[in-house]
């Protein structure tokens, strides 16, 4: 120690690391399943989570609203919000299934084809997901460049977004439902054994967890969040990152839009009412700080994983759906109390 | 006159009506540091915002490192080898300390234009590297900002300022919010960097650090440069009364 530079305890001193919010999260997931574990034994003496299958709709119900939350998530860590990600799966849905179309069923021509006339049906798998990635690529470039350009708030950017994304999922079809895809198209809602969507949404995690942790995007997505203004004084271009953020989670809820049409083998102009809601309450059950700037996809990704073994689990119990949506919004309200009380405890420490 | 890193002539600063700002001439030597103080709203901080680009200047000259320059924005300014430490720090709380030391000037692994993979170890180990030079001591560079107290963030932000810092750093009330102790860690970071020979313009409010640290004590009153003292040539009741306009009188003609 120099004594040119020590000047007492109290600057080596420094507030102990907080716990990573992503553990207490994982903690509650551990928590909420030993306890439908205990009442399943209780009360029908069998095991909770003692059951491939089980596990497998644990995570398969919660994977294409895990998608979007992958997207939600980083628009949230740079203090954002995004309300239209539900719109933009119904939009995309819509426009990208009327081109996945097979011409023939049950061996008969299909004559609803959208584009029957115009013979568009049967083409190659790549042009359904390419339009479908162009849709969500175009709605959130238009939310990021409202946002970071006219200076107008996420929550009414992305709020406008929400109703004429919807409009435009009724509109494309006149509010008819879209079906019969093409065999190649319904690989990503079904293939490798109906594990895609599983497989699609933790790829994307961990994708999007690298690129948070180890690339400038990342850095400069949290450095955005956490003080905008130093962000810019230090040299990021603040209004063309937010573009990108946007793009990406515009991108996320249009792979979304793939799986759900995919596997559901139809799209309807109400598809997708209400994820970006859901989105959001996993990113919160996950720690993701609404403020901006904290949190992580291993977060969000834990918190879609609550989701899912709550509604299992209550299913598991024979609980009415009815109680399960009541107790959904009890949980969201909870973990963001449960989370401020920490950082109260944490600025006092 | 080749020693003189930073020139105004005749800067001004007009907002609306008002007259934060009225025909600045200011000259700063290389190695010089220089103390820029005054009361509330005698134009220390507007002149310091005309000289960083974070306003644009009514009329006048800035000349930085021997020629005339126009920066549009802070980060021109920044990229001349002008760092800044501001009043409420710029720090991003949720980031550590390298993160924030390299903060749009990250050190890059493998070029992938946004996505670029970042050399996380070699921005480490030169943030641990700045904060030795600078005399700042952190136990953990790799906690986040908002864990740390008032001073450590403060000379988070002052390393930084010295690590990139070729020609010049400008200090707005650096200590303003500091316990005293903290307060002498930042001193001792200023006191390197004079021994480093890095020029510093310092606003501040407290005659005693101001009469410990620098070279020179400009003294700011209504928008005008009221007196320029070498300090070994004044002392506390002159500055003040220069502050308060009982000298000076250049004031009472405008």
């Amino acid at each position: 120690m120099s004594e040119a530079i020590s000047t007492g305890g109290a600057l080596e001193r420094q507030a102990r690391r907080p716990r990573a919010a992503e553990w207490n999260v994982l903690m509650a997931l551990v928590g909420i399943t030993a306890i439908f574990e205990v009442l399943g034994w209780i009360l029908y003496g069998q095991s909770f989570v003692w059951n491939a299958q089980r596990l497998y709709i644990i995570i398969l119900q919660v994977s294409i609203v895990g998608i979007i939350a992958v997207g939600v998530t980083q628009v949230i860590l740079t203090g954002g919000i995004d309300l239209s990600s539900g719109s933009i799966v119904g939009a995309t849905a819509m426009i990208a299934m009327s081109f996945a179309q097979a011409g023939m069923r049950n061996g008969q021509d299909f004559t609803q084809a959208v584009f029957w006339a115009e013979g568009w049906v049967d083409l190659p798998v790549i042009v359904p997901l390419v339009v479908a990635l162009a849709c969500g690529l175009l709605a959130g470039v238009v939310n990021g460049a409202l946002i970071a350009y006219t200076k107008i708030p996420p929550f009414i950017a992305t709020l406008g977004m929400m109703v004429s994304a919807r409009g435009v999922a009724n509109w494309w079809t006149k509010g008819q439902p879209v079906s019969n895809p093409t065999e190649a198209y319904t690989f990503f809602g079904n293939g490798l054994r109906g594990f895609m969507p599983v497989v699609t949404f933790l790829v994307l995690a961990a994708l999007f967890q690298l690129a948070l942790t180890y690339t400038k995007y990342g850095k400069h997505t949290y450095a955005i969040g956490s003080n905008a203004e130093a962000a810019r004084i230090s040299g990021i271009n603040v209004e063309r990152h937010l573009v990108l953020v946007y793009a990406i989670a515009g991108v996320l809820a249009a792979i979304a839009a793939v799986v759900v049409t995919s596997k559901n083998l139809t799209a309807q102009a109400s598809m997708g009412v209400m994820y970006e809601l859901d989105a959001i309450a996993m990113a919160v059950i996950g720690g993701i700080s609404l403020s901006g700037g904290r949190g992580s996809i291993i977060g969000t990704v834990l918190g879609a994983l609550i989701f899912g073994v709550i509604i299992s689990g209550f299913t598991f119990l024979k609980i009415d759906a009815f109680y399960q949506q009541m107790i959904k919004g009890v949980i969201i309200v909870g973990a963001v109390i449960l989370d401020q009380a920490r950082q109260r405890k944490r600025g006092r420490g | 006159m080749t020693d003189i890193v930073l020139e105004t002539r005749g800067l001004s600063k007009n907002y609306g009506g008002v007259h934060a700002l009225i025909d600045a001439n200011f000259a700063l030597r290389q190695g010089e540091h220089v103390a820029i103080v005054g009361d509330n709203g005698a134009g220390k901080s507007t002149f310091v915002r005309q000289i960083t680009a974070v306003e644009k200047h009514t009329a006048g000259e800035i000349h930085f490192g021997g020629r005339a320059v126009e920066f549009a924005d802070p980060l021109e300014a920044r990229e001349a080898g002008i760092e800044t430490v501001f009043q409420n720090l710029a720090l991003a709380d949720d980031l550590d300390v390298p993160s924030n030391l390299y903060l749009g000037r990250e050190i890059i692994r493998l070029n992938l234009g946004p996505f670029s993979i970042l050399d996380r170890r070699a921005m480490r180990a030169r943030t641990v590297e700045a904060l030795r030079t600078t005399g700042v001591k952190i136990p953990d560079v790799t906690n986040a900002i908002r864990n740390m107290s008032g001073g450590q963030r403060q000379c988070v932000a002052i390393a930084r300022a010295a690590a990139f810092a070729s020609k010049l750093i400008i200090m707005d009330e650096p200590t303003a919010a500091l316990g005293v102790q903290e307060t002498a860690q930042v001193e001792n970071i200023i006191r390197g960097l004079k021994e480093r020979g890095v020029p510093l313009i310092l606003i501040s409010h407290n005659l005693r650090q101001v009469f410990d640290l620098v070279d020179r004590i400009v003294v700011f009153r209504r928008g005008r440069i009221a007196a320029s003292l070498n300090r070994d040539e004044t002392d506390g009741n002159d500055i003040v009364s220069y502050i308060t306009g009982v000298k000076g009188q250049s004031d009472a003609f405008a």
